[in-house]
C-alpha cells in the first residue's frame, strides 16, 4: 500500500507535526488565532499543495500522500488541517474543471501560498439538501450577477476567492440549473458575516459569505453552465478521503493520549494500564482504528490506481467520522476529571472530533451514498 | 561552487543498546537516521546554495545499500546529487580505512571548493573521519565550526572551544567539521521527496574508485575494538543533613564503615 516515498513523507510530517504544530495546538484552540509563522512553515514544506500538479506550482502527489499528511497533522492538531485545504475543497474544483488561465491564476496562487481559497455550497436553507440552494447568477453581457448567502464557509474570513455554487437556471428542476463560479473577495458586493464561535477546530475560521449584486466576469465560470452539481459532487467525492484521514488522525491522537495517560495514572496502587478493563478497551480502540486506517488507505489507493472509489471514500468518511468521536470519548473517559479540563489535549481532541461526522457530507449523507451504490440509483 | 557533504547513516542511539555478551550494538528494530551533526553540515551547504547561484551540493556516504534512503533524505532537504560507496570490501572499516575510501571517492569527484562534514557520528563518537579526509586530500581543515561566513572565496569561521571560540580565516578548498550550534537543519519538503525518488543514486564499489584494495575495510583497520559495554549505573548519592559538625561525623563514620579510611 505504501511506497518508500510515502514512508519518508510520513516521517517528515510526523516530525513536523510534533516539533512545530503540537507546541501551538493549545494556544490556537484557546485564542482562535492561527500563527502566521506556522502557516509559513507549512507552506515551505508544501503540505498545502501535495495534490496540486507541478505545472501549477504544486507537488503533483497522489491521494495516499494527502491522506498521510492529513492523518499525521490531525494526530496532533485537527484544526491545522484547514491549512491544507487547497489539496481538496478549495483546490479540487479548479484541478478537476478549471481551464488553463483559471488554474494558472488561482491554483498557482494557492500553491505559492499567496492566495487563500474557499468552497461555497452550503446555505442557511440548503445543507445536505444541495438542490435547495437559492443563490442566483444572472447573465448580463460579459458578466454574471450573483446574489445570495452562503454559510459555514471554512476559511471564509480570510479567503481571496471562493468557488460559489449558484443557480443560473432558476426554472430547471432539482440540481440541473446549478453552475460554479470563481468569485474574488475584492469584488464589490462581496461581504463576510461574523466569525462563528465554534465547538471545535477553533483555529480554522468560519463565516457566512454574502453576495449582493456581485459582478463576476464570465471567464470565471468554472466548467460549463449547469455543471455545478457535478463539480460539487466530484470535489466532495475526493475530499471525503482527506476528511476521513483527518478523523483517523484525531482517533490516533486520542488513542496515543489514552495509552500515555493510563500508564502514568496510578489508582488502586497500580497504573490504570495494569487493569484488565483498560487493556481490553485499548485493544478494542486500536483494532477499530486499524479498520479505519485500512478503509482510508484502500480508498486512497483506489483513487490513485484509477479504480472507482466513491463508495469506499464514503465508507471511510462515515466510519472515521464515528471512529474519532468514539475513541476520543473513551480516551477522555480514562482521563476522568482531568479529561474534562483544558490541561490535557484530550479535551480539545474530543471537541475537534465532533465536526468530522458533520462537514463535507454528514455521516447520514455518506450512508445515502453507500446505499445508493449498493441498490443503484433509482 | 561545488560543495561536498560527508554524511553517515547511524542507528538512533537514543534507543540503541549494547549486547552485553557480544559487546556489539543491538541494531534490530532500531530506526536509522541521518547523523545529527551531518544534518548541520548539509544545512550550512544549503544556506550557501540559498544565497548564491550555481552552487552544487553532492552528498557522499559509505555504508550498506540501505544508506541510499538517507541520501534521498538529503536530496529531499535540498542537495543536488548523492553518491553511495557500498561494497562488502569496505565493511568493518575503522576511521583510517573509512577516510581512505571516502577521500579516494572525493578525488574521483574531483572538483570541490568546500567539504562539510559533521563533527562526529553518534554511533562511534570518534570525530576522526573528517580531519583524516582533509589530511589525505592535503587541504586545510577547521573543526568544530559553530559560525560560518563566506565572501567570494574567503571563509571566516568560529571554531568552538571549551571556553570560547577562535576566529579563523581560510581559503578554499577547505574541509570544515560542523557542530550543532552552527544552525538548525531544515525540513525536507513534499515536492523534493518525490524528486528524490525519481533520482538515480550512483553506487560506487571498490573497483569504481582508485584505491589500493589492501587499504580498505576491516583488514586495513588498525583500530581494534577490545570490548563495548554499558557502564554500570552509579549508585544514588547520599545527602548528609545537619550542621557541619554532624555532617563530618556522619561522613567519617560512613567512610570508616566502608574501610576507606
Amino acid at each position: 500500500m505504501f511506497e518508500k516515498k510515502h514512508e519518508m513523507l510520513r516521517k517528515l510530517v510526523r516530525e513536523f507535526a510534533v516539533n512545530e504544530i503540537a507546541p501551538y495546538a493549545q494556544e490556537i484552540d484557546q485564542t482562535g488565532k492561527y500563527p502566521e509563522e506556522l502557516r509559513k512553515k507549512i507552506v515551505e514544506c508544501k503540505f498545502h499543495c501535495v495534490t496540486i500538479p507541478e505545472e501549477y506550482g504544486g507537488c503533483g502527489g497522489d491521494t495516499t500522500s494527502l491522506a498521510i499528511v492529513a492523518e499525521e497533522i490531525a494526530r496532533v492538531d485537527a484544526t491545522s488541517c484547514s491549512e491544507i485545504m487547497p489539496n481538496s475543497l478549495s483546490g479540487s474544483p479548479l484541478m478537476l474543471f478549471g481551464n488553463e488561465a483559471q488554474k494558472q491564476k488561482y491554483l498557482r496562487g494557492m500553491a505559492e501560498g499567496t492566495m487563500v481559497g474557499a468552497f461555497g455550497i452550503t446555505e442557511p436553507g440548503a445543507g445536505s439538501d444541495t438542490a435547495a440552494i437559492t443563490t442566483t447568477a444572472e447573465k448580463d453581457g460579459d458578466y454574471y450577477i450573483l446574489n445570495g448567502r452562503k454559510c459555514f464557509i471554512s476559511n471564509g474570513p480570510n479567503c481571496d476567492f471562493i468557488t460559489i455554487f449558484a443557480k443560473t437556471d432558476t426554472k430547471a428542476k432539482g440540481v440541473s440549473g446549478i453552475s460554479a463560479f470563481i468569485v474574488e473577495s475584492k469584488l464589490e458586493g462581496f461581504s463576510r458575516g461574523k466569525i462563528e464561535d465554534k465547538l471545535g477546530i477553533r483555529g480554522s475560521k468560519t463565516c457566512d459569505i454574502v453576495l449582493e449584486n456581485v459582478r463576476v466576469p464570465k471567464e470565471n465560470l468554472l466548467g460549463k453552465e449547469g455543471q455545478g452539481f457535478k463539480i460539487c459532487m466530484a470535489t466532495l467525492d475526493s475530499g471525503r478521503i482527506a476528511v476521513a484521514s483527518q478523523g483517523l488522525g484525531i482517533a490516533q491522537g486520542a488513542l496515543d493520549e489514552a495509552v500515555k495517560y493510563t500508564q502514568e495514572r496510578i489508582q488502586f496502587g497500580k497504573p490504570l494500564s495494569k487493569l484488565q478493563n483498560t487493556q481490553f478497551e485499548i485493544a478494542d480502540m486500536a483494532t477499530k482504528l486499524q479498520c479505519g486506517r485500512l478503509l482510508v488507505y484502500d480508498a486512497a489507493n483506489r483513487k490513485d490506481t484509477g479504480q472507482p472509489y466513491t463508495k469506499e471514500a464514503a465508507m471511510a468518511k462515515y466510519y472515521c467520522g464515528d471512529l474519532c468521536n468514539d475513541i476520543a470519548y473513551r480516551s477522555l473517559q480514562f482521563h476522568g476529571g482531568y479529561g474534562f479540563i483544558k490541561d490535557y489535549p484530550i479535551e480539545r481532541m474530543y471537541r475537534d472530533a465532533r465536526i468530522v461526522s458533520i462537514y463535507e457530507g454528514t455521516s447520514e449523507i455518506q450512508k445515502v451514498v453507500i446505499s445508493g451504490m449498493i441498490f443503484g440509483k433509482k | 561552487m561545488n560543495i561536498l557533504v560527508c554524511a553517515k547513516q547511524v542507528p538512533n542511539t537514543n534507543e540503541v543498546k549494547i549486547d552485553p555478551i557480544k559487546g556489539t550494538l543491538i541494531r534490530d528494530g532500531i530506526e536509522s537516521i541521518l547523523n545529527p551533526d551531518d544534518a548541520n553540515a548539509l544545512e550550512e551547504a544549503l544556506k550557501i546554495k540559498d544565497r548564491y547561484k550555481d552552487v552544487k551540493i553532492t552528498v557522499i556516504t559509505m555504508g550498506p545499500p540501505q544508506a541510499n534512503e538517507m541520501l534521498r533524505e538529503c536530496i529531499a532537504m535540498g542537495a543536488d546529487d548523492a553518491v553511495l560507496l557500498s561494497d562488502r570490501a569496505f565493511g568493518g572499516a575503522d576511521t583510517w580505512a573509512t577516510s581512505n575510501t571516502i577521500s579516494a571517492a572525493i578525488k574521483k569527484i574531483g572538483n570541490y571548493d568546500i567539504i562539510f562534514a559533521g563533527r562526529q557520528a553518534i554511533d562511534g563518537d570518534t570525530a576522526q573521519v573528517g580531519p583524516q579526509i582533509a589530511e589525505r586530500l592535503n587541504i586545510p581543515q577547521v573543526t568544530y565550526v559553530q559560525n560560518f561566513e563566506i565572501n567570494e572565496d574567503e571563509i571566516k569561521v568560529q571554531r568552538q572551544l571549551e571556553n570560547g571560540y577562535e576566529i579563523i580565516k581560510v581559503k578554499t578548498p577547505v574541509l570544515l567539521t560542523t557542530v550543532k550550534e552552527l544552525n538548525k537543519p531544515r525540513y525536507m519538503n513534499v515536492k523534493r521527496i518525490y524528486d528524490a525518488y525519481k533520482k538515480e543514486i550512483p553506487v560506487w564499489s571498490a573497483n569504481d574508485i582508485s584505491v589500493d584494495k589492501d587499504t580498505i575495510g576491516l583488514k586495513a583497520s588498525p583500530t581494534k575494538v577490545f570490548r563495548s559495554f554499558t557502564p554500570e549505573p552509579k549508585g544514588k548519592g547520599v545527602m548528609l543533613e545537619g550542621s557541619s559538625k554532624e555532617k563530618i561525623i556522619a561522613l567519617m563514620s560512613d567512610l570508616k564503615q566502608k574501610h576507606i579510611i
